[in-house]
């Protein structure tokens, strides 16, 4: 197992010197630079091209890619062109943020998915098995932003039940030692600022959970429905156990395998559906602020964010691969 | 697996009563101790930095305006100066010498008196910044007014206004210029050169500063956490991309400010900012869109407050190019462009028609322009008497992908211009590119056929920043280089006497419109704030620098 783990981390070698390649040819592949993007009608020739000496653009392509290694290997994302401040400590402000809402959408997507899929496998075929589908065919097709926008029209703006912007009451007054904001409230015993951070993370949540819990409730009900009609459920059935223990036991463990799955990727693909969630609801995560930098052509933040998500991609996915273990003890890495 | 199972019938249940609960009553918003009042700001984005001699974008400005103030200010809702914290001057030595009378009493907020010798330090200061302070990003203002600087570290830095800085007394400070300068009065107001506390600059590592990845950034915490001035604000703390905080400065040497708290938050998107108004998570803000107008309007607890105009749209001309080199066909085109109707048609009532390059509120303007009033008939007259044989060929650029203040729908004022030239003996060929960064580029570079759509806001009250920004010395956005306008703008510049100044800009726009015609402009356009109505006392400054002192709110 140990030694799984330390070769997939090996692995992220390659992958990241690939994934900085592509980003960086990506990024400078986008039209137009971002001396224009800073200066607008004021971009004269000569100022562009000062700016561009100043910000090293005029360089070649392969000794700007080289400059980025050698920064990005040193632990450095370099300086954002837009804000000008340095886009690891913006990570670090950002990343809790994003991390938050996943979890959050991550949360209600179990909590309704799971249980939804368990409900129509019960009741295989039956009405409640059709409106499940219908349900999770609604969260897999509805466009997220769309959803969000209409989330936010009738529960914070004709409803004035939630906050419609941020992640926090701009005048509650408090500080963020680790940035996430829930865990901050906690730790510093503050109840009614926890009150209200939930209270912003609620619509976000709900819109970007709606595809994972789409995903998870139709996994789920084939799952429960595969694992049913084995037969050692019958075996299970058959020897007297009581059927929910036969539901946790025997059906639960053993469909949780694919589930597992699912809920890996979908955490990877949690992080590139915020940049729309977070856009609607202006929520100070990784999103907006990719967002931003693609519209500034702001290449420091867009080349540190997207390798950072890139790991993180990673990382997550070798998670969903020890769980196997923990769900499957038959399954034995070498 | 049990506890599994435990576990997630935990989040469930902690999710379901998450959404049972928080929508159960509104009354519970942001309960709790740690709350704050005052009133809630929203810009579109956190500020950059605020040292005010760094900054040159608005989103900073609005911040640091209420914290830091300049010699001169400019009269809210208009562009005149008034005093501020010199309380009078007089201008001697052939236009180059300034004697400033100061303010007495005043403090910035750390204690500091401010005296003539603050305002020696703070001139001195931009004078002498060095290496990374001298990058066209960190004092974009200042190499805009002054020049260059004591020792200038680039050879395409100008030769420095500046000259020196004498203290004579307390209450006394004198500037020398090395050459004399109309804007350099007005351009006093500009946040870029406000007063800030000596003390604080030195104590907080004001001046030290890197270019990293090339971008210019200060290192000190200053300009983060250390702002001092000797406004009616003080700073109170800065949350990244969630607030900055401003508290009452009650020494302040003025009437006092009446909201003993302002948070400025950031709301990038336009319509979430709206909407943020509407639930009431905000109490005003700024860049209300035009499609949003009725939105506000409508609503009975909102209002809108309109900023006055300090724009110009204009059709612009490229004099290098046939047959725009030719000033009959430019005449025939500019009576041809039904600018009326599209002013009408395109700015939901929220603009006035231009006759000129810069707007009327600024000295320098005048009625007794040559007017090109929409007459496809004589413009057909024109060309056909220019010996031109109809229709004219004319390559029309326009941008896409873009809303500017004084723009806010390009394409269609394109087609209604387009409409209107064809109807004037010309045949318009359609060309576009994106805004960003393609087309501004193209027109600045003269690369943008013979029209163009384009215009320009204005940063502070004088003439030079529309007149002298267009067509002082060689221009290859107009594809012109015309002597006797930019002797004509550098006079007026040099100028010391105001009277005569407003003379010589009337005389350049007099001139302009007739002899030379480099285009023609169209819209001054009124941008727009909206805010509660219980928000009161709040008058929008023409370049966005709006006071929060004398703003109440909810009877704050």
């Amino acid at each position: 197992m140990l030694r799984f783990v330390v070769r997939r981390l090996l692995l992220l070698v390659p992958i990241l010197l690939g994934v900085s390649i592509l980003v960086f040819a990506w990024v400078h592949a986008l039209p137009g630079s971002p001396v224009q993007s800073l200066l607008g009608e004021r971009a004269t020739p000569e100022l562009v091209k000062q700016y561009n000496q100043k910000y090293g653009l005029n360089r070649s392509i392969p000794v700007q890619y080289w400059a980025y290694v050698k920064t990005t290997a040193s632990g450095e994302f370099g300086t954002s062109i837009a804000s000008h401040r340095q886009v690891m400590s913006e990570l670090r402000e950002r990343f809790p943020a994003t991390i938050e809402l996943a979890v959050a959408a991550m949360i209600v997507a179990l909590a309704v998915g799971i249980p939804l899929g368990v409900i129509a496998a019960k009741h295989y075929g039956g009405p409640l098995d059709h409106a499940s589908l219908v349900v999770s065919l609604l969260g897999i097709s509805t466009p997220i932003f769309f959803l969000a926008l209409v989330l936010k029209y009738i529960f914070a703006v004709k409803l004035g039940w939630l906050p419609s912007v941020g992640r926090i009451d701009v005048t509650i007054v408090t500080k963020h030692p680790t940035n996430f904001y829930v865990l901050d409230a906690l730790i510093q015993g503050q109840w009614s600022v926890l009150w209200d951070v939930l209270r912003h993370l609620v619509l976000p949540a709900l819109a970007l959970g709606s595809v994972p819990l789409a995903v998870i409730a139709r996994i789920t009900r084939a799952a429960v429905v595969d694992v049913q009609n084995e037969d050692y459920v019958r075996t299970a059935r058959a020897k007297g156990l009581a059927p929910r223990i036969v539901d946790r036991r025997h059906i639960l463990r053993n469909a949780m395998l694919p589930i597992s799955t699912v809920i890996g990727l979908q955490t990877g693909l949690l992080l590139s559906g915020a940049i729309l969630t977070e856009t609607v609801f202006e929520y100070p995560g990784m999103g907006s602020w990719l967002r931003d930098a693609i519209f500034n052509r702001d290449y420091p933040v867009l080349q540190g964010g997207i390798l950072f998500l890139a790991v993180v991609f990673v990382l997550v996915n070798l998670i969903v691969d020890i769980s196997y273990a923990i769900f499957n003890p038959r399954i034995r890495y070498s | 697996m049990n506890q599994k199972v435990k576990l997630l019938a935990l989040f469930a249940a902690l999710a379901l009563t998450l959404v049972v609960v928080s929508s159960s009553s509104a009354a519970h918003r942001g309960a709790g101790a740690a709350k704050a009042t005052g009133m809630v700001y929203a810009g579109s984005s956190d500020p950059t930095y605020l040292d005010p001699a760094f900054v040159s974008d608005g989103e900073s400005f609005r911040v640091t305006t209420q914290i830091f103030e300049g010699l001169v200010a400019l009269k809210p809702g208009t562009t005149n100066v008034i005093p501020a914290l010199a309380t009078s001057w007089k201008n001697s030595g052939g236009g180059k010498v300034w004697t400033f009378a100061l303010r007495k009493g005043v403090k910035f907020h750390d204690g500091t008196p401010f005296n003539s010798a603050a305002v020696c330090y703070n001139f001195n200061r931009w004078f002498n910044f060095s290496g990374a302070l001298q990058d066209p990003g960190a004092t974009f203002y200042y190499q805009s007014i002054f020049g260059g600087y004591k020792h200038n570290e680039s050879s395409s830095l100008a030769a420095p206004l500046y000259k020196s800085c004498r203290a004579k007394g307390a209450n006394t400070a004198i500037i020398t210029l090395n050459s004399p300068n109309g804007p350099f009065l007005p351009s006093l107001a500009l946040q870029a050169f406000a007063m800030q506390s000596p003390t604080a600059l030195k104590k907080y590592d004001a001046d030290s500063a890197t270019i990293s990845n090339g971008a210019f950034r200060p290192t000190g915490s200053y300009a983060f956490q250390h702002p001092t001035g000797t406004g009616p604000f003080k700073f109170a703390g800065w949350t990244i991309k969630e607030k900055v905080v401003l508290q009452r400065n009650d020494q302040y040497w003025g009437p006092k400010a009446k909201l003993a708290q302002v948070i400025i938050r950031p709301i990038a998107d336009n319509s979430a900012r709206v909407q943020a108004l509407q639930t009431g998570e905000i109490n005003a803000m700024d860049l209300l869109q035009p499609q949003d107008v009725p939105t506000v309007q409508n609503n009975s607890k909102l209002k809108v407050v309109n900023r006055p105009s300090f724009n110009v749209a204009y059709v612009g001309f490229n004099l290098s190019k046939p047959p725009t080199d030719n000033l009959q066909v430019r005449k025939a085109i500019a009576y041809g462009l039904d600018r009326q109707s599209v002013v009408n048609a395109f700015y939901a009532g929220r603009a006035q028609l231009a006759i000129e390059f810069q707007p009327p509120q600024l000295f320098g303007w005048t009625p007794k322009v040559e007017r090109y009033t929409y007459n496809p008939d004589k413009a057909k007259q024109i060309l056909t008497a220019a010996g031109f044989k109809l229709p004219v060929t004319l390559d029309f650029w326009y941008p896409t992908g873009v809303s500017r203040p004084y723009m806010p729908d390009p394409q269609r004022n394109f087609e209604a211009f387009s409409a209107s030239l064809e109807k004037s003996g010309f045949n318009v060929v359609a060309h576009s590119a994106p805004w960003r960064p393609d087309y501004v580029a193209k027109v600045n570079s003269g690369d943008a056929g013979n029209l163009n759509l384009i215009g320009w806001s204005g940063d502070y009250g004088d003439p030079d920043n529309f007149l002298g920004v267009f067509f002082k010395g060689d221009s290859p956005q107009f594809g012109m280089n015309n002597a006797p306008l930019t002797a004509l703008l550098t006079k007026a510049v040099q100028e010391p006497n105001l009277k005569k100044r407003v003379a010589l800009y009337q005389q350049a726009n007099i001139m302009i419109m007739k002899d030379i015609l480099p285009g023609v402009p169209y819209a001054h356009s009124v941008p727009a704030l909206a805010m509660q109505r219980n928000v009161t006392g709040y008058v929008a400054s023409p370049i966005g620098t709006d006071w929060f002192r004398p703003v109440s709110f909810g009877g704050q």
